[in-house]
């Protein structure tokens, strides 16, 4: 498949960073800059929703192979699956809404356009990816305008929120360079599907590599990557970076970071973690001669205190960027859940073992792995739409502590419907897409995971909770008269933003199997179910 | 698949019950909810609503009243006819019971297999499929007189037919999980309605206290359906319940492995032998967690089932948030108490029944820890809140503590296994409870005009809508602040605190507003039992049956429930009989009483409101006499000749018909007594000599202290505030963020930062120092040998070179380290 000449992945790697160079070199003039990358983005929509719909049936598809660094064994392979395919959609979905919202940028209208255009290259890249070094290679890329655009377009506290932010992925990403290399060096590939062969059942000599033991190599790198994607996912306790950043950012930096950047980590778990480290994942540890658990009860309980935790951690906040922002920890939290439950099957069943507990591990590892993606695309959905709601708002008040707010649905009934709408699809109502992913996750995690999944339920007793607390600050109780005569209404240009996300919110929802077919397909080829 | 293909195959009819509404919901939203802007001080923004100082609020068009009212009928009317004519269609089925009309499509594919989304009507679904539609068009019509002052009408239409549609959906879905999203989107519908006043601070608190208690039952009861499909595969009810099993697959062993256990079980049981289902295989599983005590898996799945009626169906501990539901306006009450959402609690467990009792047997005295949990729950609910009914003075409270007291006698009796006796009551319940609110709505829609009426002449001057509630708050700021306030003042100062729903303020109604009189009258002797001609008599007359029946045969809870019940039912019959004498009977005790009316007999409010209440009082009495005991002397030869209509119905249902009971006149009798007795003390306490003006009322004096504790709800609010809300918020903010993230976390990572900062200067400092130093020294030191000479002398290049000794020797000793670390490294 091909669009203007190049094959349709290439393109979507490449068209936005030259839309970016287009849009950079243009006169300084808003009206042309924002309406150039609109129109590029929306190309590049079109070209994702295009590229979902053609990938059919299961396996890669659309690979392209052309030698790159030889020297290093890396080449230039991309080609999707059904879970790539999921994100490329996503990806392809939130840029041009996010250049829409980024139309209330005034200031050095050309360069941020370009960043935002930049950063979706940067995604783009790692979902197509097929192998590591390119895969390393756009997972950075994809840090550096984010952090430009929250720097330089950010609220009142964005150096800190920046800084932190920047030194904390990167910091993360020095250990996966670090296991990168370990790996490409030891299997003399950085082919992705590849590795995934030969990496798992890789003994060196005797079972030593540069005089240590390949468990240790081994061990090494799967912290390296591990750490890495545990912060970007995030997952607790690698998660103070978020509320800062996002709340922070400008409406369509939060929109893009939340949307499209956390699933960064989660797809990396999925795409690299989980299928190269089976031994590393069940091996046993032992925790000072007490107990003896594995990686993937350790994933598994840091999934759920970030599920309970973030829950608590949004519940308790006044400033409404953050609350969003903290329901991205609860509801990636979900998703941790999921993988935690794949790992821990995908491992015994690749080493021959048996996982303890499940009753139909195949399956349930299935219900968890679908769960996870399709949390990973409903949680795109939602918090962009949460924080474009919370941008909305901030863009006319001024103000995030959601003290200062108080009966706007008075004055702003479309806003406050469209407020309750999406705030109900982030609490995972049924019926809308929320639920659908979480509900695919308990019943995975259910026999697998038993006691952390009730605890789990707790998180999700206080999703509620802090749902309705943002309802109620800012829609609820008397209006406040402070803003009379303000126009809290929303924006034609916000609800043109906001209408292709609630309308995905209800399809998923109600009929989510377009989605979940694409995805089951390669979640029961991969898991062999 | 075209429209007609829906039309005309049975089987696929019922996909279009739930349709009308959720469109009319769909269209209300986008289309005909139109409102334009009007100044806040317009007599038009009337209702419960705050007068925002000269601000410019929206109002609903008088076009979009009329739309939206015409598509909301237009979507429940719709649905009422589908609903009748399906229910035609499932009658006519040869065998209905055994054969059902269902159809069902691929939801989401997981794995190789996947989930099926669909319908059933079974005789349970059917008997459901005539209340529900039947009760929401009764309340959709009251909604158009009883909002038909609120600025925000058509809103109101598009939640209610929302929550219609959810109702349902739940109605008549075929498995869990989409019973599930119907109960939840019924959660959402009440939160919304109850908070619909969103202004009022009580509104939204109900609203929030709502959602969140249910929802930690509704957190449980998703773990049970979790659970379930997770054991068997399916969530489809006729598959886990009904069907027999299909031949073992090597896939589900550890249940496959207890087959043989419940089949031997069931061989030894010889009268019991039951086909082989997978709820009854489940009751031979032992559980996943608690298994060890004795706990079946299908035990397990049901006690978290039973917890999330708990939790919808106001049960204690759980019942809290019914009583504050009542901030909603009150076709919502009619709405969550009769129609559908408690209702669903009840339909739910009745529904799962045969998960619930797989492994146990009620009519021998086995019990499953569900049904004990049920039984014990149900019973003590029902006596509990008929203690705190007796208390109260609001008139929607007083109806609210007797929903969760009548839901206490549906659970109670299923946990004894008089399935068909539970049935049978929500059925009855609901028409004369949605009869009582709404009398009670038009009862406070009366004294509201009556009040109104008062006001204007008092003041002389035309102000359409008063301020009956303080929903004045003075959060309001900025310049219009003071004005504000002092209208605030102003406003009080004329209106005091007239509460409209305080029963202790009327009296007399029955003078100018008869219609309603009469079937309030009617509503409350249903409630109340009344014996032979209420239909509340015959339904909670065949749970006291069963409960005798369990009872003469020795089994503990049937006798608890019973004596529970029948001190409940007294009680019952007393508050009622209290709350008519307070309302309608003597004289007014206020102005407003006196000219309490809802307006012209003619006018479009009255109709709307006044119709609706007349047809389901038409029921409130009828609808009992089909399920008379065939035996009843002469009342069963006349409705019950051959059998008994509801019992033969609705049992059908079940893959084991439940057997009926052998008629005992003792029950009867009983029912009678409590019954009659409870009315004569009311009538005795507030009829015979009805309350005056100012005065207390008389059970203050009678119960003292006790009188206080049950006004004050047992303090269950203040209970629940301390032990949970208080320290969740606590630990929200206290614990969770500011202690772990902020103070460790964030701490752990600044200490790094700083750390990090540290080092960085260090080695800024040495550059300064060493490499600068050494790099711009050399060519200094050639051109200023001169001046170094001379300072040599006064002693400062000692003091150089101690600071470049120490320098080098640093160095040194950080190259040792790395190098040392190097060799140590593994």
């Amino acid at each position: 498949m091909a669009f203007a000449g190049v094959d349709v992945l290439s393109f979507l790697v490449f068209a936005p960073a030259i839309g970016a160079l287009i849009v950079l070199l243009l006169p300084q003039n808003k009206w042309l800059a924002r309406w150039t990358a609109l129109a590029m983005a929306s190309v590049i929509a079109g070209v994702a929703v295009a590229t979902f719909f053609a990938y059919s049936a299961t396996g890669n598809q659309m690979t392209i192979q052309v030698p790159w660094f030889e020297l290093l064994g890396a080449s230039w392979h991309i080609g999707i699956d059904g879970i790539s395919a999921t994100m490329v959609l996503l990806t392809g979905i939130l840029t041009p809404l996010a250049v829409l919202i980024s139309f209330e940028i005034e200031d050095r209208v050309n360069t941020h356009m370009a960043l935002v255009l930049f950063f979706t290259t940067g995604c783009m890249g790692v979902f197509v990816a097929q192998d590591l070094m390119i895969f390393f290679l756009f997972y950075e890329l994809s840090l550096v305008p984010m952090y430009f655009i929250i720097d330089q377009w950010g609220g009142p506290n964005r150096k800190y929120a920046s800084t932190k932010f920047f030194i904390y992925s990167l910091g993360g990403s020095l250990g996966m360079l670090l296991a990168t290399q370990l790996i490409g060096f030891t299997a003399g590939t950085f082919d992705i599907p590849t590795l995934t062969q030969v990496w798992p059942s890789f003994a060196g000599l005797d079972g030593v590599f540069l005089g240590i033991s390949v468990e240790t190599v081994k061990a090494l790198a799967f912290v390296g990557f591990f750490i890495a994607f545990s912060i970007k996912v995030p997952v607790w306790p690698f998660h103070t970076w978020l509320p800062d950043a996002h709340s922070e950012a400008p409406t369509a930096g939060s929109m893009l970071l939340a949307g499209v950047m956390l699933k960064l980590g989660a797809y990396g778990f999925i795409r690299l973690v989980i299928p190269l480290f089976p031994d590393v994942w069940v091996m046993p540890i032992d925790i000072l001669g007490i107990a003896t658990t594995d990686w993937a009860h350790i994933f598994g309980v840091l999934a759920m205190l970030g599920i309970v935790l973030g829950a608590f951690a949004a519940y308790g906040q006044t400033d409404l960027k953050r609350l969003v922002a903290y329901s991205s920890v609860n509801h990636m939290g979900i998703v941790a859940l999921g993988i935690a439950v794949t790992a821990y099957v995908y491992s015994h069943q690749v080493l021959g073992s048996v996982a303890e507990g499940a009753m139909n591990p195949t399956q349930d590892a299935i219900f968890a792995a679908n769960g996870a993606v399709i949390q990973m695309f409903n949680h795109g959905l939602s918090s962009a739409g949460m924080f474009l709601l919370a941008g909305a708002i901030y863009h006319k008040t001024h103000t995030r502590d959601m003290k200062q707010y108080g009966g706007l649905w008075v004055k702003a009934p479309i806003y406050g419907a469209i407020f309750i709408f999406t705030s109900m699809a982030s609490l995972g109502l049924p019926g809308l897409n929320g639920f659908v992913g979480e509900f695919l996750v308990l019943r995975g995690s259910w026999s697998v995971f038993t006691v952390l999944t009730i605890i789990s339920m707790l998180g999700l007793l206080f999703t509620g909770a802090y749902i309705l607390k943002g309802i109620r600050a800012v829609l609820h109780g008397p209006f406040n008269m402070h803003w009379r005569d303000y126009n809290l209404e929303i924006d034609l240009r916000e609800f043109i933003a906001i209408a292709p996300l609630m309308v995905l919110m209800v399809i998923v929802g109600i009929a989510p199997n377009w989605l979940l077919s694409v995805i089951n397909g390669t979640v029961t080829r991969l898991l062999g179910g | 698949m075209d429209l007609n293909t829906f039309i005309s195959d049975p089987n696929l009819l019922p996909w279009l019950i739930p349709v009308g509404p959720l469109l009319a919901f769909v269209i209300i939203s986008l289309l005909t909810n139109r409102s334009k802007l009007i100044p806040a001080t317009s007599p038009k923004y009337g209702g419960h609503h705050p007068d925002y100082d000269g601000m410019l609020v929206p109002v609903v068009t008088d076009l979009s009243r009329v739309v939206t009212i015409v598509v909301g009928m237009s979507g429940i009317v719709a649905a009422w006819l589908i609903s009748l004519r399906v229910i035609s269609l499932a009658v006519g089925l040869p065998d209905f019971g055994h054969d059902v009309l269902s159809s069902s499509l691929m939801w989401m594919s997981t794995g190789e297999t996947g989930f099926r989304m669909g319908v059933l009507v079974d005789p349970l679904t059917a008997v459901m499929l005539f209340m529900v539609p039947l009760a929401c068009t009764m309340i959709f019509i009251y909604s158009i007189g009883y909002m038909a002052n609120d600025p925000r009408q058509s809103r109101f239409f598009s939640m209610i037919a929302l929550f219609a549609g959810a109702m349902l959906t739940l109605v008549v879905a075929d498995n869990l999980l989409l019973l599930f999203i119907g109960w939840e989107v019924m959660g959402l519908c009440s939160y919304l309605l109850i908070g619909f006043w969103f202004e009022k601070e009580s509104a939204y608190k109900a609203a929030i206290k709502a959602f969140m208690t249910t929802r930690v039952a509704d957190m449980i009861m998703l773990l049970g359906i979790v659970y379930l499909y997770a054991s068997v595969g399916t969530l489809n009810f006729r598959d886990i319940m009904y069907n027999p099993l299909p031949a073992a697959e090597g896939e589900h062993v550890m249940v496959v492995e207890a087959e043989a256990a419940a089949t031997e079980e069931a061989a030894a049981e010889g009268e019991h032998a039951v086909v082989e289902t997978w709820a009854s295989q489940l009751g031979a599983t032992p559980a996943l967690i608690l298994g060890g005590w004795g706990v079946s898996a299908a035990s397990l799945i049901g006690i978290f089932i039973v917890i999330g009626t708990i939790g919808k169906s106001a049960q204690f501990p759980l019942h809290v948030w019914l009583p504050d539901a009542m901030e909603g306006p009150t076709p919502v009450s009619a709405m969550i108490h009769a129609a559908a959402m408690v209702s669903a609690g009840v339909y739910t467990v009745i529904r799962m029944y045969p998960l619930l009792e797989a492994g146990g047997h009620p009519h021998d005295g086995v019990f499953t820890p569900p049904l004990l949990l049920m039984a014990f729950v149900g019973a003590f609910t029902a006596l509990f809140a008929a203690t705190i009914a007796v208390a109260q003075n609001d008139v929607k409270k007083v109806l609210a503590y007797s929903t969760i007291s009548q839901l206490g006698f549906m659970i109670a009796a299923l946990g004894i296994g008089a399935y068909i006796a539970a049935a049978f009551h929500l059925i009855t319940h609901a028409f004369f409870k949605a009869l009582l609110f709404m009398a009670s709505g038009a009862v406070i829609h009366g004294m509201e005009h009556g009040e109104h009426h008062v006001h204007a002449h008092a003041h002389g001057h035309e102000h359409d809508e008063p301020h009956l509630l303080p929903a004045h708050t003075a959060e309001h700021e900025g310049h219009a602040d003071e004005h504000h306030s002092a209208d605030i003042g102003d406003e009080e100062a004329e209106h005091g605190h007239f509460d409209p729903q305080d029963m202790l303020n009327m009296g007399g109604l029955r003078k100018t507003m008869p219609v309603t009189f009469i079937t309030f009258l009617i509503g409350g002797l249903s409630l109340a039992g009344f014996p032979l001609i209420t239909a509340g008599f015959w339904s909670k007359d065949e749970i006291l049956a069963d409960a005798w029946y369990g009872t003469t045969h020795g089994f503990g809870p049937h006798a608890f429930v019973f004596v529970l019940l029948a001190i409940a039912a007294f009680l019952t019959a007393f508050y009622t009989m209290r709350q008519l004498g307070l309302t309608f009977w003597g004289e007014p005790r206020s102005e407003a009483a006196k000219h309490a009316n809802l307006g012209p007999g003619t006018g479009v409010v009255a109709i709307m409101m006044t119709l609706p209440l007349v047809v389901l009082a038409f029921f409130a009495i009828f609808a009992g006499f089909v399920g008379v005991h065939p035996d009843f002397p002469i009342l069963g030869g006349l409705f019950s000749g051959a059998g008994n209509p509801f019992h033969d119905f609705v049992g059908a249902t079940l893959i084991n018909h439940p057997e009926g009971i052998p008629f005992n006149p003792f029950p009867v009798l009983v029912s009678f007594a409590v019954a009659l007795g409870g009315l004569a003390v009311g009538w005795w306490m507030y009829w015979r000599v009805p309350l005056q003006a100012g005065q207390p009322d008389p059970l203050v004096s009678i119960l003292g202290p006790i009188h206080t504790t049950l006004r004050n709800k047992y303090y269950f609010d203040e209970l629940n505030d301390i032990l949970f809300v208080r320290p969740s918020v606590w630990f929200a903010r206290a614990v969770a963020y500011e202690f772990i993230d902020r103070g460790i976390i964030d701490g752990f990572l600044h200490l790094i930062a700083r750390v990090a900062t540290w080092i960085g200067d260090f080695i800024k400092m040495l550059n300064l120092w060493l490499i600068d130093g050494v790099g711009d020294g050399i060519p200094e030191l050639i051109a200023r040998t001169g001046i170094w000479f001379r300072r040599l002398q006064t002693g400062r290049v000692q003091q150089y070179m101690l600071l470049l000794a120490l320098a080098v020797i640093l160095i040194g000793i950080i190259f040792a380290l790395s190098t040392g670390v190097l060799q140590a490294a593994p």
